[in-house]
């Protein structure tokens, strides 16, 4: 049995303790906002705040979150979030989106840490999640329209 | 994807290519919908087989679902459509819904390929939507204001229709609480059309009609197929053939079948697959199982080998001709100067993010499925013919996916096969067949590789006199249904196009094709043929700019004198990217102009050379698409073209080892990032032509501009993709 808190919930999960919390989290809890594009921590499509640090979910095993906080997309909140996903539906961001849980997960943890990011600050906090939409450009131009937002 | 070729060929049908079609009506359970009769009993049978097809139903609770006749993968087909429909409807664009038909070629038919089959690809969603989309709108419209009329006693002209409300002076009604009236009505078939002019939506800016989805997308509520949760829904994942056809010998599965959540080992015609009630059960057991292979039908070369094959073919004369005017030879016999060149081209996965999948379930003789239903009633007929049913019993949930860029509009519904064989030998119980990222990547269907061998002659002055092209590689559309319709004497024009035919006024040009095989699956890919014909041509032609001595803008305009729209592009895009202004030390510019299903597009890229790579700052994008229903989409669909193209010029290429893929993930096969994403301007050209696509025509013009860039800057000239390959260093 193991316990790990997800978006404020206490979670008690009878699950292989070996297992990815990325599938613990969408085939076990049924929150499936968190994408696997990878498995091989390569795309960012599985991200999650552990603790508050973006973490590639694919690649941490449910041993390794007991005790932790985890927030997923679902779980995102808070005037960051806010800002974020206001300029990314502002800007048009996604296409097909299917990316887009783990950019925005990264561009609320880059934005907690740094409210004025440059591009090379966004280069090199969102470098690692793929888009194979393309949609980078917008991602940029949102980052730097939260960071307008919460000023 | 699917290339416009279909038209006026086998698949044609007169009753869904008509410009002026029967539009039907009828009363459902809580309101009207539109679009419901299609005119022949053909039709009509056909029809049987989704009962709530329609264009458009429109509920008592205010409701407006628009039936979307192509899948969205995000491109935005979605939008566009709900865009055409609401022009004319004036709901209020808070109550559209958009849902993914299916099953009514009559209503659905891609008008763009004829007609007859419903689909999507080819850049032909917006093209085949403008004329239909906007008349079911237009039809409701007129049926409500009809309704509305009787219901006030008043004359239907008196009433105005705004955001979702009927208004006669002082009073409004819903559409609402008119549709049960309205879906008595007779259905206007002398439906008028606004005027561009009196357009509020189309052509308009986003700050108007909002993408409905985008909240959705950002919050990550969007359901893809891998989000589908259904009662006792398990998963499965597969084994496929580690070489393009192996078959399966023997199945050691009796230590997979003891782990904790495993359901069953299955043997499926295109593999064996595991099942268990989550995904990371089933990839445990997968580890666990062992598959004996009978390899003695399988492909085991490797690329270097195939590759080393389309060279030699390449410098023989071309067993087809695609093109013959004027007569190359002597020209080239006359010619002051004659270049040549050859080009390679990889094999290309299209590694769409979320990797391919299906669900299929089998219940009291009904079979459902849901997935990126590309080509829905090819679909229907595998899934019924797997299961053993009539297609009528087939119920197809069309899903929006994670991308798909060409992938998901094959012939033989590969996942959704799989994904009804496993359930049938479960006994109809739900599986979702989940590929791996390197399943995706290793079971194949790629874009294929190419060799082209380029020849060009120019006169003293400078002109081009001949032109010349071989190319060699597979056909996407061989041994398919869709080969009486797209091969002429022995030419795929897939493997063609963009090549064949050109802008430019060359007095002899000759193109030649051999089509070859090998056991590796091959696809549409995002922008087809034009993704490598037009990288050797735009490069050749700088080349040949270099040698004639011109500049590379003015020696394009001065070939695209028949061309207006082609020179107006190119010129909007060379005005805008500042071409005759200099560049700061260490800026390279390139140029390319491409059209691609009857799209045209200049992209010049501006560059700098980090290492031995380009590293692409900005990218100055024109493009004439005729009329755009969302500018914004089609600037969405042109940046994400180019950051799509560009990362598989510079470094993505899928090579076989002996047969077996090598490339497994995003590590082997790399793709673009975000800070390799150039920033993109995009301009529209003004134009009241009908709509062309713009989901694939961004992605031609990328590679050659960079390519040209690269040369301005160090006087290479690579030939050989992707860019970061060992051999170009
Ligand atoms: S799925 Fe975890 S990084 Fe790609
Ligand atoms: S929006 Fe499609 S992968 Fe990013």
């Amino acid at each position: 049995m193991i316990r790990f808190s997800v978006n404020g919930q206490q979670q008690e999960l009878d699950l292989e303790t070996d297992m990815p919390l990325l599938w613990a989290l969408r085939d076990g809890i049924g929150l499936t906002g968190t994408k696997y594009g990878c498995g091989q921590a390569l795309c960012g499509a599985c991200t999650v705040l552990v603790d508050g640090q973006p973490t590639r979910s694919c690649q941490i095993r449910l041993l390794d979150v007991a005790g932790r906080q985890i927030t997923t997309i679902e779980g995102a909140s808070g005037k960051v979030a806010e800002a974020v996903q206001q300029a990314w539906t502002r800007l048009d961001v996604p296409q097909c989106g299917y990316c887009q849980s783990g950019q925005v997960l990264a561009a609320i943890s880059l934005l907690t840490e740094n409210r004025r990011p440059t591009d090379a600050d966004i280069d090199a906090a969102l470098s690692g999640n793929l888009c194979r939409c393309a949609t980078y450009a917008r991602i940029r131009a949102a980052v730097h329209e939260a960071a307008r937002a919460l000023a | 994807m699917i290339p416009r070729f279909l038209a006026d060929r086998a698949l044609k049908d007169p009753v869904a290519s008509r410009r002026g079609f029967l539009l039907g009506a009828a009363a459902v359970t809580g309101g009207l919908m539109i679009g419901f009769a299609p005119r022949t009993a053909k039709a009509q049978a056909r029809a049987g087989q989704n009962p709530f097809a329609g264009y458009i139903r429109i509920g008592t609770d205010n409701t407006v679902t628009i039936f979307s006749a192509h899948m969205d993968m995000g491109q935005g087909i979605y939008h566009g459509i709900a865009t055409l429909v609401n022009e004319e409807l004036m709901a209020d664009w808070a109550q559209i819904r958009v849902e993914g038909g299916w099953g009514n070629p009559g209503l659905y038919g891609n008008v763009g390929w004829g007609g007859a089959v419903q689909g999507t690809g080819g850049s032909t969603g917006t093209p085949s939507s403008y004329d239909r989309y906007r008349r079911a709108g237009a039809a409701a419209r007129l049926m409500l204001v009809q309704a509305a009329a009787q219901e006030w006693n008043v004359p239907a002209a008196e009433i105005e229709v705004e955001k979702g409300m009927l208004r006669h002076k002082a009073r409004y009604m819903s559409f609402g609480n008119v549709v049960a009236r309205a879906a008595a009505l007779p259905v206007p078939q002398d439906v008028p059309l606004k005027k561009p002019e009196d357009w509020i939506y189309i052509g308009k800016d986003r700050q108007i009609l909002r993408k409905y989805d985008s909240l959705a997308k950002s919050t990550g509520r969007q359901n893809f197929t891998i989000d589908i949760r259904l009662p006792g829904l398990l998963t499965a994942v597969m084994i496929h053939p580690p070489r393009f056809g192996a078959k399966v010998r023997a199945v050691d599965a009796t230590r997979a079948k003891a782990m904790r959540g495993v359901v069953d080992v299955v043997q499926v015609p295109r593999g064996v697959a595991v099942v268990a009630d989550n995904m990371w059960r089933a990839l445990k057991a997968r580890e666990a199982v062992t598959v004996d292979w009978d390899e003695s039908g399988a492909e085991t070369r490797s690329t270097t080998e195939i590759m080393a094959g389309y060279h030699a073919l390449a410098k023989q004369p071309g067993k087809a001709v695609a093109t013959d005017t004027g007569n190359v030879g002597s020209a080239f016999a006359s010619a002051a100067k004659v270049l040549e060149a050859t080009f390679e081209f990889p094999y290309l996965a299209h590694a769409a993010l979320e990797p391919m999948n299906a669900i299929a379930r089998i219940e009291n003789g009904r079979v459902e499925v849901w997935g990126g239903h590309q080509m829905p009633d090819v679909y229907q007929a595998i899934a019924a013919g797997i299961a053993g049913v009539t297609p009528d019993k087939v119920t197809l949930h069309v899903m929006k996916t994670g991308g798909g860029f060409g992938r998901r509009a094959v012939i033989d519904g590969d996942v959704i096969a799989e994904a009804v064989s496993v359930s049938k030998a479960i006994g109809g119980r739900p599986v979702r067949v989940q590929w791996t990222r390197e399943d995706d990547m290793r079971a194949g269907r790629y874009r294929p590789a190419y060799v082209h061998y380029l020849k060009a002659g120019l006169d003293a002055a400078g002109n081009v006199v001949g032109w010349q092209n071989h190319i060699v590689g597979q056909s996407i559309v061989s041994g398919t249904p869709f080969e009486a319709g797209m091969v002429k004497n022995g030419v795929d024009v897939t493997s063609v196009e963009g090549a064949s035919e050109l802008p430019y006024a060359f007095p002899n040009m000759r193109v030649e094709l051999t089509t070859t095989t090998t056991g590796v699956p091959v696809l549409w890919w995002r922008a087809v043929g034009s993704t490598h014909t037009a990288y050797a041509v735009e490069t050749f032609i700088d080349e040949l700019a270099v040698a004639a001595g011109k500049d590379p803008v003015a020696f394009r305009l001065d070939l695209l004198k028949d061309h207006p729209r082609h020179a107006a592009v190119l010129k909007l895009a060379a005005e805008k990217a500042g071409w005759d202004q200099p560049l700061p030390p260490g800026r390279f510019r390139g140029v390319a102009l491409a059209e691609s299903f009857d799209t045209i597009v200049a992209e010049i890229a501006e560059i700098s050379v980090e290492g031995n790579q380009p590293k692409v700052h900005r990218v100055t994008c024109a493009v004439d698409c005729g009329i755009a229903v969302n500018p914004d989409n089609v600037r969405a669909q042109m940046e994400g073209g180019i950051g799509f193209g560009l990362g598989a010029i510079l470094k993505s290429r899928i090579t076989l080892d002996q047969g077996r893929v090598v490339e497994g993930n995003f590590d082997g096969y790399e793709v673009l990032r975000l800070d390799e994403m150039p920033a993109v301007d995009v301009h529209i050209l003004p134009s009241t032509e009908a709509p062309t696509g713009v989901g694939e025509p961004g992605v031609p013009p990328i590679g050659p501009a960079v390519a040209n860039a690269y040369f301005a800057a160090t006087k290479r000239r690579i030939r050989a993709l992707p860019f970061n390959r060992p051999e170009n260093s």
